[in-house]
């Protein structure tokens, strides 16, 4: 029998008082998957094939076979992606702890920097800064950088390679420490194919947002859309993976829950 | 004298589209020697090993001594135009669309007495026979047929209604190059404009990823770029729906090429890839592209006519350090074989070409000799306008092919060292 509560937030669903936000993007085969030097494996992109549609290869039904690595798509990172977290506990999708599927969330809106520089990089003083207007950060919340990032039309934008690779934001190497140590924080989620700036090689270490949250048994989430949406604070996010044995992370649908404007 | 081919009129989109009909295409087994001579452009003909004589029409025994240790060999392409007609009446349908045209017979410098289509530029005997040069070429049934050739090349002979009938010239013809990103293939797209192709199609198979010579190429007016994933069902069946009807000579350069064996790795996962790309890309661009170029085989002078595969010669024979890549080429090798029969009741021609080492990327390990993208797209381009039909590009792929036919076991070992 379930609680008041759960009773009472079911109405403020079903009455539009809170609202259900999808911060999922769709998956096609146009969506742009993450693109690694091709000496190396390579994620599989979208692709999907129709077994039958109401014809002769099955009269009274449609459906069809896919598929795509486990980082294509919004989807999510688990601790065990990173070598840093390769020996924690429950660090797959299928064993961490469920509750860790509801969590609040920080949407940080970086989208007017990111604008005039791809290369943007969140900062341990613009995180503060962001506090001072919006408040402290809450012990296990999710920070999610909104880019607008998601707004790009195409593949050539989205992924924004240069001669020397992508160009997309990201947190620098102190932020993600920092947030982790002063914050509790439960991961990190962006609009763009990482969590990690496009130029992240450079930087010291190598990908700070998966060494250093992947390496304290944080979490990520990518190619998220919708965060204009979402108030700074308050929002709600359900980002339940796949339950893929020894899963290193999955694609998915990540719902947030916000109070109607 | 021949005169050249105009550039073809706009179709009229309401009228009906004349479909393809073929000329008789039965052989027997042993005139077949003379389809295999044709698919790879050479000239020969039955010689006795007993007597020497040579043979025509293709027999089982010599005709002179009737020895039956009868070899095909080349033989001396020369010979006198002694008579000549020209049909105007036909009760054939593929020769009945396509009167007048001249049949001929030839006297043969190297002996036999043979019927042959005659050029439209070679002169009429009269009193005297007059010089011509035979060739095997494929007719439109995908079978060899007798073609006699002035004896010097005249202006435009290969613009003459009957040579375009046994050959896939891309001028004025529309092409498809599947993956135009390449250096195969931008080089590929560059040499059938400057075969006169009326409009290359691009296609891009990257379109996160910029290419300098790839926008250059796009800039030119006679180029369309398509985005094009043939890894990517709904992509390939979208680019087919747009331009499908316009493809007359589909060229497929998309390509999947990385080193490894079989036992070398965990995975299998570079040689799905390589099988993604470059077999079950060839059976979706099939599918999707087929029917409508099979369809418009006979649509006007520049009626779709041909299908490229860019494979390599170890289709033919695995070259173990890139293993699972050569299984792709050979499981793409028998899916054209299939497609060619597919093709082949509508008079278009499947190409096969087979090079060598390429100069890129991924064959940088790879000693010379190497064949610069530009030379294997010359020869594609020279093959489709003599109507080859197997094309061996450079030393090693001729090398190999040679050796294959006098000891395939050695090749494998040779090659496995």
């Amino acid at each position: 029998m379930s609680t008041p509560v759960l009773t009472q937030f079911l109405n403020e669903l079903l009455n539009g008082r809170l609202k259900m936000v999808d911060l999922t993007q769709t998956l096609s085969p146009e969506f742009p998957t993450i693109v690694l030097p091709p000496e190396f494996g390579q994620a599989w992109p979208f692709r999907i094939e129709e077994i039958s549609r109401y014809d002769e290869r099955g009269p009274a039904w449609y459906w069809n076979n896919f598929s795509m690595s486990e980082h294509t798509g919004t989807h999510f990172d688990a601790p065990a992606h990173w070598i840093s977290g390769k020996d924690l506990p429950d660090n797959t999708v299928d064993s961490m702890p469920v509750e860790n599927f509801i969590a609040a969330a920080c949407v940080i809106d970086v989208s007017k920097e990111a604008a005039e520089n791809a290369d943007f990089l969140l900062t341990i003083d613009y995180v503060k800064a962001w506090e001072e207007k919006h408040g402290r950060i809450p012990e296990r919340s999710w920070v999610l950088l909104r880019t607008d990032w998601s707004k790009r039309a195409t593949p050539k934008e989205y992924l924004n390679m240069a001669e020397d690779g992508a160009h997309s934001p990201g947190p620098d190497a102190e932020v993600v420490p920092w947030l982790i140590r002063e914050r509790n924080v439960h991961g990190f989620g962006t609009e763009s194919v990482g969590t990690d700036a496009g130029q992240a090689h450079h930087l010291n270490p190598p990908y700070p947002c998966h060494y250093f949250m992947h390496g304290n048994n944080r979490y990520g989430l990518q190619c998220l859309t919708n965060l204009d949406q979402l108030p700074p604070q308050g929002a709600l996010i359900f980002a339940a993976p796949l339950k893929i044995r020894n899963g290193s992370g999955s694609p998915l649908r990540v719902l947030a829950l916000t109070p109607s404007a | 004298m021949t005169e050249p081919l105009l550039k073809p009129r706009k179709k009229n989109p309401v009228e009906r589209t004349r479909l393809a009909t073929r000329p008789p295409g039965a052989r027997s087994r042993t005139a077949l020697g003379l389809t295999r001579a044709a698919a790879e452009g050479r000239f020969e003909l039955q010689v006795c090993a007993d007597c020497g004589s040579v043979q025509y029409p293709p027999r089982e025994v010599c005709g002179y001594c009737l020895s039956e240790h009868l070899a095909w060999k080349p033989v001396d392409n020369r010979g006198e135009l002694i008579a000549l007609s020209t049909l105007r009446h036909s009760n054939d349908l593929y020769f009945r669309e396509r009167l007048p045209w001249r049949v001929g017979t030839v006297k043969m410098t190297a002996g036999p007495v043979v019927v042959a289509h005659i050029h439209e530029d070679c002169a009429a005997p009269e009193g005297t026979g007059v010089p011509v040069r035979l060739t095997l070429k494929l007719d439109r049934s995908g079978q060899a047929v007798l073609h006699a050739l002035p004896a010097k090349d005249t202006p435009n002979m290969n613009d003459a209604a009957q040579m375009r009938e046994s050959t896939c010239d891309p001028k004025f013809r529309r092409v498809l190059v599947t993956d135009g990103k390449s250096a195969m293939g931008l080089a590929t797209a560059r040499a059938m404009l400057d075969a006169g192709a009326a409009t290359i199609f691009l296609g891009d198979p990257s379109s996160w990823k910029t290419v300098a010579a790839f926008d250059k190429l796009a800039a030119d007016p006679r180029v369309q770029v398509v985005e094009l994933d043939v890894t990517d069902t709904d992509s390939v069946d979208r680019v087919a729906a747009s331009i499908g009807g316009k493809v007359e000579i589909l060229v497929n350069t998309a390509s999947h090429l990385r080193d490894g064996g079989i036992l070398g790795r965990k995975d299998v996962i570079l040689a799905r890839d390589a099988m993604e790309v470059n077999v079950l890309g060839l059976m979706r661009l099939a599918q999707a592209f087929g029917p409508g170029m099979c369809f418009r085989a006979a649509d006007g002078s520049n009626h779709a006519v041909a299908w490229v595969n860019v494979l390599s010669i170890h289709a033919l024979a695995a070259l173990p350090s890139r293993g699972a890549w050569s299984a792709s080429m050979a499981a793409a090798l028998s899916a054209s074989q299939t497609l060619r029969a597919e093709l082949r009741g509508a008079g278009v021609r499947v190409v096969n070409v087979f090079p060598g080492p390429i100069e890129e990327d991924w064959e940088q390990l790879t000693p010379p000799p190497k064949l610069a993208p530009a030379a294997v797209a010359k020869a594609i381009v020279k093959g489709l306008q003599d109507g080859i039909e197997d094309l061996y590009v450079g030393d090693i792929a001729e090398e190999i092919r040679e050796r294959l036919r006098d000891n395939h076991k050695a090749v494998e070992r040779e090659l496995g060292q």
